[in-house]
């Protein structure tokens, strides 16, 4: 008889709940019972409500069970789990389960599945197909299938993608860059953790193809330095790539070279801003350089530079591998092709969903989130990190699309969503949002660096009952002005949750207001 | 401030020097320094300045504008508490009043013990499990101010035992 296999994630979230010890226990109870089972740490399926989530291959495909402590598990192995037995935390084959069987996984279709150090593990489900299709291609005709895709900077910024890669492509010089954007800053993401932690390869083939299609030999995975998992994750998988020659001096036997690694960044949330975050890959503090010139003409040590970010990269092996036209055929408007969300805060099954363009917030929040973790109404949710708007419950409805968020002043970011219920104090969160670009403004432009500082002390006098007209109509001027004076996005749309809580959530900037937040938040009152 | 004593400053000679011909190598190399002493030390300053041919106000420059750097020794135990959103939205910021209150110490400070430094963090990528924190490189999630007091315990035990 062969050795059961068992998937317990080695996700940093997992971890985070005790996925760790399951699986120390799991190797315990079955080296006690003498049962011979190989134990592989794979990604996360993004079900974090589901987490520990313990998968076992059967003839009849893998079976999950979850969410699983440390103490189920000698209970598991009772049930004979090992072969698909019935156990209270049974939940059926994992791909059956209706929270994953409605979403579309282009990007993340291996996340979860494969052991992320393996390249054999990897090529077995589909991996590398993109790369050797871009290796037959020419390199303006990758470029082509990139722009005919329709995929936009994944990032934010929603820039489209072809139209970049063409620019470094047309620079006639002899080192070009390809850099990504590893620094996922924004609260309510981790899209791209979860893809560096389960499926690095798939990063590290967008890259190389990036590399073939505009000529650039090295590249660099900017990497937040609080995702230490992450970086051990990249390292693995990088010297995995190399060791097989999917990295190196002859990729593939193209006589094509292509380097690639891991640096670190230090805690600095505005290097995510692209030129920042060259700045800071040439060792220099992270300030904003002013454009033009691009950074796809001169960008890293002043040589024509691709900078994208992890979910971009990650969805080229599709389109190189699928065609432009089945990427394309999905989304909606001129948003095009899978965008993987996730749902976070306060949310009863929080995790990652991806979907094709179109679906509605009310959706997401609902059918998918289950409503708030707490049981309250769901009062606000900001989409898009802490630059994104705040979205009152009378907008659920809008469709998760880049142009129809930003119909109704909002934005779609990185795709986080961030859920509060109705024990929320939005002045607060208006302060905060204030508070953070100050903490986190590179202090090269004026209204970002002075105007978060005076927007805190601003909120503080209106919530002190201080002038309140007179503040709140300062404070919407101070927001004016930074939204139009900055040199990036962190000051320059640091104004949008302060905007969009004062214009959806104004009873909240009185000056008696958090008081009463306060008591509502301990159960004290029954709301407004 | 007390200075480096030799063996540290021979620490970060032998960093820079095996890192420096790296392309932009400051940033890697105060990593390099922070992992082996703990801190960058400002004493380290001119040494990284020489051998990088930096200005020692290039080095100061970076080394302040990162959050993730610090001047001065750590205590035994680093927890890096999250402020952000999705942490707020689920009790962080009273789990922060907390943690600030039983450790008797304000953000970017150690206790009295030297066991606990207390640092803010803004995401740590671990918005579906919040709030969450990060002790010693280690993420944990849906913390409790009842789970936030026995990690404490532990670290602590693990503090004493390492003095023994």
């Amino acid at each position: 008889m062969t050795a059961a296999t068992v998937y317990v994630p080695r996700d940093a979230s997992a971890l985070s709940i005790g996925a760790g010890e399951v699986a120390t226990a799991i190797a315990k109870e079955s080296s006690t019972r003498g049962i011979e089972l190989k134990l592989i740490r794979n990604g996360s399926r993004g079900a974090f409500w589901l987490e520990p989530l313990v998968e076992v291959a059967t003839p009849a495909g893998r079976v999950a069970y979850g969410p699983v402590t440390e103490a189920d598990v000698p209970s598991l192995f009772a049930a004979d789990f090992l072969n698909g037995g019935a156990h209270p935390l049974f939940l059926g084959p994992t791909d059956e389960i209706p929270w994953f069987a409605s979403q579309q996984r282009l990007t993340f279709a291996r996340v979860g599945i494969v052991d992320p150090a393996s390249v054999a593990d990897y090529i077995s489900h589909g991996g590398f197909q993109g790369l050797r299709r871009a290796l037959s291609m020419a390199p303006e005709a990758i470029v082509q299938a990139v722009l005919d895709s329709g995929l936009r900077g994944r990032g934010g910024a929603a820039f489209p993608t072809g139209i970049k890669w063409k620019t470094v492509l047309e620079q006639k010089t002899e080192q070009k860059y390809i850099t990504c954007n590893a620094d996922e800053g924004d609260s309510g993401t981790f899209s791209d953790r979860m893809l560096m932690e389960g499926d690095p390869l798939c990063l590290i083939e967008g890259m190389t193809i990036a590399g073939v299609a505009v000529g650039a030999t090295q590249g660099y995975i900017y990497l937040r330095a609080e995702y230490p998992h992450a970086y051990r994750a990249l390292n693995t998988a990088i010297a995995a790539a190399y060791q097989t020659r999917y990295l190196g001096s002859d990729v593939l036997g193209s006589g094509k070279r292509f380097d690639l690694e891991v640096r670190l960044g230090a805690g600095a949330y505005v290097c995510g801003e692209e030129t920042s975050m060259l700045e800071s890959l040439e060792g220099k503090r992270g300030e904003v350089r002013v454009r033009p010139p691009l950074p796809a003409i001169k960008g890293l040590f002043g040589q024509p530079t691709i900078v994208n970010n992890v979910m971009t990269y990650g969805s080229v092996p599709t389109i190189l591998h699928q065609g432009a036209e089945f990427y394309k055929n999905f989304g909606t408007g001129r948003s095009r092709g899978t965008l993987p969300l996730q749902l976070a805060g306060n949310i009863k099954r929080g995790g990652l969903i991806e979907r094709a363009f179109g679906v509605s917030l009310r959706e997401l929040l609902y059918d998918y989130g289950g409503g708030s973790a707490t049981g309250r109404p769901i009062r606000a949710v900001q989409v898009g990190g802490p630059l994104g708007a705040y979205i009152p419950a009378s907008q659920f409805d809008v469709l998760i699309d880049y142009e129809a968020l930003a119909g109704i002043g909002a934005l779609l970011g990185h795709g986080g969503i961030v859920v509060f219920d109705d024990t929320v104090d939005m002045a607060l969160m208006a302060r905060y949002a204030m508070e953070f670009c100050a903490v986190e403004s590179c202090g090269k432009c004026t209204p970002c660096r002075i105007g978060s500082t005076r927007g805190v002390e601003v909120i503080d006098r209106i919530l002190g009952g201080v002038e309140s007209e007179r503040n709140l109509q300062l404070l919407e001027n101070l927001c004016e002005t930074m939204l139009q004076g900055s040199l990036c996005g962190l000051g320059g749309m640091t104004p949008f949750p302060v905007q969009s809580a004062l214009k959806h959530f104004r009873e909240d900037f009185r000056g008696d207001a958090h008081v009463r937040n306060r008591l509502r938040r301990s159960g004290d009152a029954t709301g407004s | 401030m007390k200075g480096m004593g030799p063996n540290e400053s021979d620490t970060v000679r032998r960093i820079v020097s095996d890192m420096k011909d790296r392309p932009g190598p400051l940033i890697e190399v105060l990593h390099s320094v922070q992992a082996a002493l703990g801190y960058v030390p400002p004493d380290a300053v001119p040494i990284l300045a020489e051998a990088l041919n930096l200005s020692r106000a290039e080095v100061h420059g970076v080394v302040t504008f990162y959050h993730f750097f610090r001047e001065t020794p750590p205590g035994r135990h680093t927890v890096h508490l999250c402020r952000a959103e999705a942490c707020k939205s689920m009790g962080g910021d009273e789990l922060a009043d907390h943690a600030k209150s039983r450790l008797g110490v304000d953000f970017h400070e150690t206790t009295k013990d030297g066991a606990i430094t207390l640092e803010p963090v803004y995401c740590l990528g671990n918005c579906a499990c919040s709030p969450a924190a990060m002790i010693d490189g280690r993420l944990y999630g849906r913390l409790t101010p009842e789970r936030f007091d026995s990690l404490m315990a532990e670290q602590r035990q693990k503090a004493g035992g390492s003095k023994q």
